[in-house]
C-alpha cells in the first residue's frame, strides 16, 4: 500500500502566513539527530498528525537549549543558548512546548522562566496520557501487546519533576502486563548518562552505570524495556547489546509503543 | 549547699559554651553568600512531614520506627531535665512530685521511652558494627566518624540507663522508709526492676541515687558541647535544614545573575546601564564561602548516614564519587578555615579550598541524577555544592574532561551537542507516512 508522504509543519511557514499553532513541538537534538531516536520523534509525529493536533516544529531553527553546557558548569553557554532560544520562542509567540526529551522538559519548565521563558511545558507522556484521558485517542481494540513490560524512570522526570505516573497510565491503556524494577519511581536508578555523562568517558570505576541499570531491567524478564528519554534509551540500547539480548528484549519509547498499538 | 553551687556551675558554664559554638557556626554558614527564600507557610509544612513526621524515613519502616522512638525519646526524657536543673540549683528533690499521680503516669511515660531509646540504640549499634551495613563502612567512614556515632550510641545508652538507676534506687529507698526519699510511687520499667535493688543497704542506695543523678545531669551538660563538635548537631539542625531546603522541583539548577547579566550585555550591547559584576566576584564555587549559605546548613545538619551514597549511581558502580563525602569534606572545610574567616573575612587564604579535600574526578562522575537529594531524610543536596563547583571549574579555570569541551564547541558552533548541520535537522520528516489510509 502506498501512502502518501506527510508533511510535518514548521513554525515559520506558518508564521509567514500569520498563524500560530497551538503547540510548538520540540525535537530536540537527540530527536533530531539520533539515528534510533529519530524512530521515536517519527512515531510521535505521527500520532500528532494522526490527531490532528494544532502543532509545529522549529526544524531548522532549532537550537540545544544549553541543558548539557549546565550541567557540566558552562554557565555562560547555557545562557547564551537559552537567551538566543527565548528569543526565538517569544518571537514565534510559542504557549504552550511538547518535548519528547525530559531534560529539555525540565530546562522549560523550570530554568527558562526566571531569564524570561514562560511556556506551558507538556512531555510527551503527559501529552498522551492527556489525550487517553480525554479520549481522543481511542483504545477500542481488544488486542493486548503480547508482551511483558518494565518501565525505566528517566531522573529528570521522575526525581526531578515528580512525574512518575504519565507512562505508567499510557502502558497500562493499552493492557500490557508492566512489571516493575526493584529500584523504580522515586528509587530508580539513573540510567548514567546525565549531567553530561552522555557525553565523556564514565570515571574510573568498577562497571558502567548502564549497565548496572540494563542488568537490573534484565531481571524482571521483560521483553521490552520502555523509556521516555533520548538519553536513556541510548544507554538501555547498549546494555542490552552488551548483554547480547537484542534478539529477546527491545528497549522502546512509549510514544513507539503506543503509534505501533495505534498501528501508525 | 556545695552541691547546689557546683552544679550551678557547672550547668551555666555549659550553656555558655553551647551557646558560644552555636553562634559561631551561626556566623560561619553566615559567611557564605546570601539568599533570599520565600515560602514559609509550605516550609512550615515540610518541618511537620519531613523532620517531625519521618516521612521520608520511613520508607524503610523498621528504620523509622526505630529513629521515631529515638527522636520522641529525646523530646519526652527531657523534660525530665526541668526538674533536674531545679532540683539542682534549688537543692530540693523531685521537686515536681506535687503532681501527684500525674508525677508517677509523667515519670513511667518517661521512663518507657528511656528503655525504648535503649534498645533502639543496641539496635542501632548492632547494625553498624555486627551487620555492618555497607553504607556505614563507605570510604569516608574513617575511624573518626565511626568513633563518633559509637559514641553517640554508648552514650544515649549511657544516659537513658542513668535515669533508670536512679528511678530504681530511688524507689527501694522509699521504701526503706528514708527522709529525704518521700513515697512518690513506684514508676514503670525501674518498678520492675527492684528485685536489683532490694538487698543493697541504705548508703548504697543513697550513693547510687546521686551518682546516676549526677552522672546524667553532667553527661547531658557535656554531650550537648560535644554535639556540636560532632555529626549529632543534626538532632538541632535538621529542622532548620528541612525549613530551608529547596522548594523547587529537584530538577532546577540555581541561575547564576552575574553571568546572565554579562551575557545579555554580550548578546545586545547597546541594552546595557546594567554594570558589570565586581571584579571580585567569583564564578561558582572553590571555597566554601563560595556557596549559598544554606549548602553550609546543609553539612552541619548532616548526620552521615549515608542513604545518599547508598542510593548514587557513580558509587554504586564504583566511582570515587560519594555524595556523602561531599558533604562531611564541606563541613571538614568550614570548621578549618571557619575561624580565619572570622578573623579575616572573606579574604583570608590558608592556601586551601574545597578542592584540598574534593577531587576534579569525583564532580565529573555524578549524572546530576538527583537520587542523593531525594534519599536525604532531612532534605541535603549535595548535587548543589557539585553543581557549584563544577561552575567553577569550568568558568575560572577552563578545566571539564577534553569530551566535555568538544561537547561545548559543538553547542557553540553547531547548536547541538553533537557535530551535525542545522540544516539537517530535519532529515527526520522526510518519508514519513502512516502504514495504512487513515480514515
Amino acid at each position: 500500500m502506498n501512502n502518501p508522504s506527510l508533511k510535518v509543519p514548521v513554525m515559520a511557514d506558518l508564521a509567514a502566513r500569520e498563524k500560530s499553532p497551538e503547540y510548538l513541538f520540540w525535537v530536540g537534538c537527540a530527536g533530531a539527530y539520533d539515528d534510533r531516536y529519530k524512530k521515536v520523534t517519527r512515531a510521535f509525529t505521527k500520532i500528532l498528525l494522526h490527531l490532528q493536533t494544532d502543532f509545529a516544529i522549529l526544524g531548522k531553527e532549532e537550537r540545544c537549549t544549553g541543558d548539557p553546557a549546565r550541567r557540566a558548569g558552562n554557565e555562560m553557554l547555557f545562557q547564551m543558548m537559552a537567551l538566543t532560544n527565548i528569543e526565538l520562542l517569544n518571537a514565534y509567540r510559542v504557549k504552550k512546548i511538547i518535548t519528547i526529551c525530559p531534560h529539555c522538559f525540565n530546562i522549560f519548565k523550570n530554568e527558562y522562566p526566571e531569564l524570561g521563558g514562560n511556556y506551558e511545558v507538556i512531555h510527551h507522556t503527559q501529552f498522551l496520557r492527556q489525550m487517553l484521558d480525554q479520549g481522543k485517542i481511542k483504545m477500542d481494540k481488544n488486542t493486548t501487546v503480547d508482551a511483558l513490560i518494565t518501565y525505566h524512570d528517566p531522573c529528570y522526570l521522575g526525581r526531578g519533576n515528580q512525574e512518575y505516573d504519565s507512562a505508567r497510565e499510557v502502558l497500562k491503556k493499552m493492557g500490557t502486563p508492566v512489571t516493575e524494577m526493584k529500584r523504580s519511581r522515586e528509587k530508580a536508578l539513573c540510567c548514567g548518562a546525565g549531567g553530561g555523562q552522555m557525553f565523556k568517558e564514565a570515571e574510573e570505576g568498577d562497571k558502567e552505570v548502564f549497565m548496572e541499570r540494563t542488568e537490573e531491567a534484565l531481571q524482571t524478564r521483560a521483553n521490552i524495556i520502555a523509556s521516555s528519554c533520548p538519553f536513556c534509551m541510548a544507554m538501555l540500547t547498549d546494555g542490552i547489546k552488551y548483554k547480547d539480548k537484542e534478539e529477546s528484549v527491545k528497549n522502546q519509547d512509549i510514544a513507539e509503543l503506543l503509534a505501533n498499538y495505534l498501528e501508525l | 549547699m556545695l552541691e547546689q553551687i557546683v552544679f550551678t556551675i557547672a550547668f551555666v558554664s555549659a550553656i555558655a559554651f553551647f551557646i558560644y559554638r552555636l553562634s559561631r557556626i551561626y556566623r560561619y554558614i553566615k559567611s557564605a553568600k546570601p539568599l533570599k527564600l520565600t515560602g514559609g507557610r509550605k516550609r512550615l509544612a515540610r518541618i511537620f512531614r519531613i523532620a517531625i513526621g519521618h516521612s521520608k524515613l520511613f520508607k524503610n519502616p523498621l528504620v523509622g520506627f526505630l529513629h521515631a522512638i529515638v527522636f520522641w525519646g529525646f523530646i519526652i526524657v527531657n523534660i525530665e531535665m526541668l526538674e533536674i536543673i531545679f532540683d539542682g540549683i534549688f537543692g530540693t528533690h523531685r521537686s515536681l512530685a506535687f503532681l501527684g499521680n500525674g508525677y508517677t503516669i509523667l515519670l513511667s511515660l518517661f521512663e518507657i521511652f528511656a528503655f525504648a531509646v535503649i534498645i533502639a540504640s543496641v539496635v542501632f549499634l548492632a547494625r553498624r558494627n555486627i551487620v555492618k551495613i555497607r553504607r556505614f563502612w563507605n570510604r569516608e567512614m574513617t575511624t573518626w566518624p565511626r568513633t563518633d556515632a559509637t559514641i553517640i550510641l554508648v552514650t544515649e545508652i549511657l544516659l537513658m540507663a542513668s535515669i533508670l538507676v536512679m528511678n530504681a534506687s530511688d524507689i527501694a529507698l522509699q521504701a526503706k522508709g528514708h527522709a529525704h526519699y518521700p513515697a512518690v510511687g513506684t514508676f514503670l520499667v525501674s518498678g520492675l526492676m527492684q528485685p536489683w535493688f532490694a538487698g543493697m543497704s541504705e548508703a548504697n542506695l543513697i550513693f547510687l541515687e546521686r551518682f546516676a543523678w549526677w552522672f546524667h545531669i553532667i553527661g547531658v551538660l557535656l554531650f550537648m558541647n560535644y554535639i556540636t563538635f560532632s555529626k549529632h548537631l543534626h538532632i538541632f539542625f535538621s529542622f532548620f535544614n528541612v525549613y530551608f531546603s529547596k522548594l523547587a522541583p529537584l530538577g532546577k539548577m540555581r541561575n547564576m545573575p552575574d553571568i546572565n547579566r554579562e551575557v545579555k550585555l554580550m548578546l545586545n550591547p547597546g541594552a546595557g546601564n546594567s554594570a558589570p559584576p565586581a571584579e571580585d566576584t567569583r564564578f561558582g564555587a572553590k571555597d566554601a564561602t563560595d556557596l549559598h549559605w544554606p549548602n553550609l546548613l546543609g553539612a552541619f545538619s548532616c548526620t552521615e548516614c549515608g542513604r545518599c551514597t547508598a542510593a548514587c549511581p557513580a558509587h554504586i558502580t564504583g566511582k570515587k564519587l560519594s555524595p556523602r563525602k561531599i558533604v562531611m569534606d564541606l563541613r571538614d572545610r568550614v570548621e578549618n578555615s571557619g575561624a580565619a574567616i572570622l578573623k579575616q573575612g572573606k579574604a583570608f587564604d590558608d592556601k586551601k579550598d574545597l578542592f584540598s579535600h574534593i577531587t576534579h574526578q569525583e564532580l565529573w562522575a555524578c549524572t546530576t541524577c538527583n537520587a542523593c537529594v531525594e534519599e536525604c531524610p532531612v532534605n541535603i543536596d549535595p548535587l548543589a555544592v557539585i553543581l557549584e563547583m563544577r561552575r567553577f571549574l569550568v568558568l575560572e579555570q577552563g578545566s571539564a574532561p577534553g569530551p566535555l569541551n568538544a561537547m561545548f564547541s559543538n553547542i557553540e558552533n553547531n547548536g547541538a551537542p553533537w557535530q551535525y548541520a542545522a540544516d539537517d535537522r530535519t532529515n527526520w520528516t522526510e518519508n514519513l507516512s502512516f502504514k495504512k489510509q487513515q480514515s
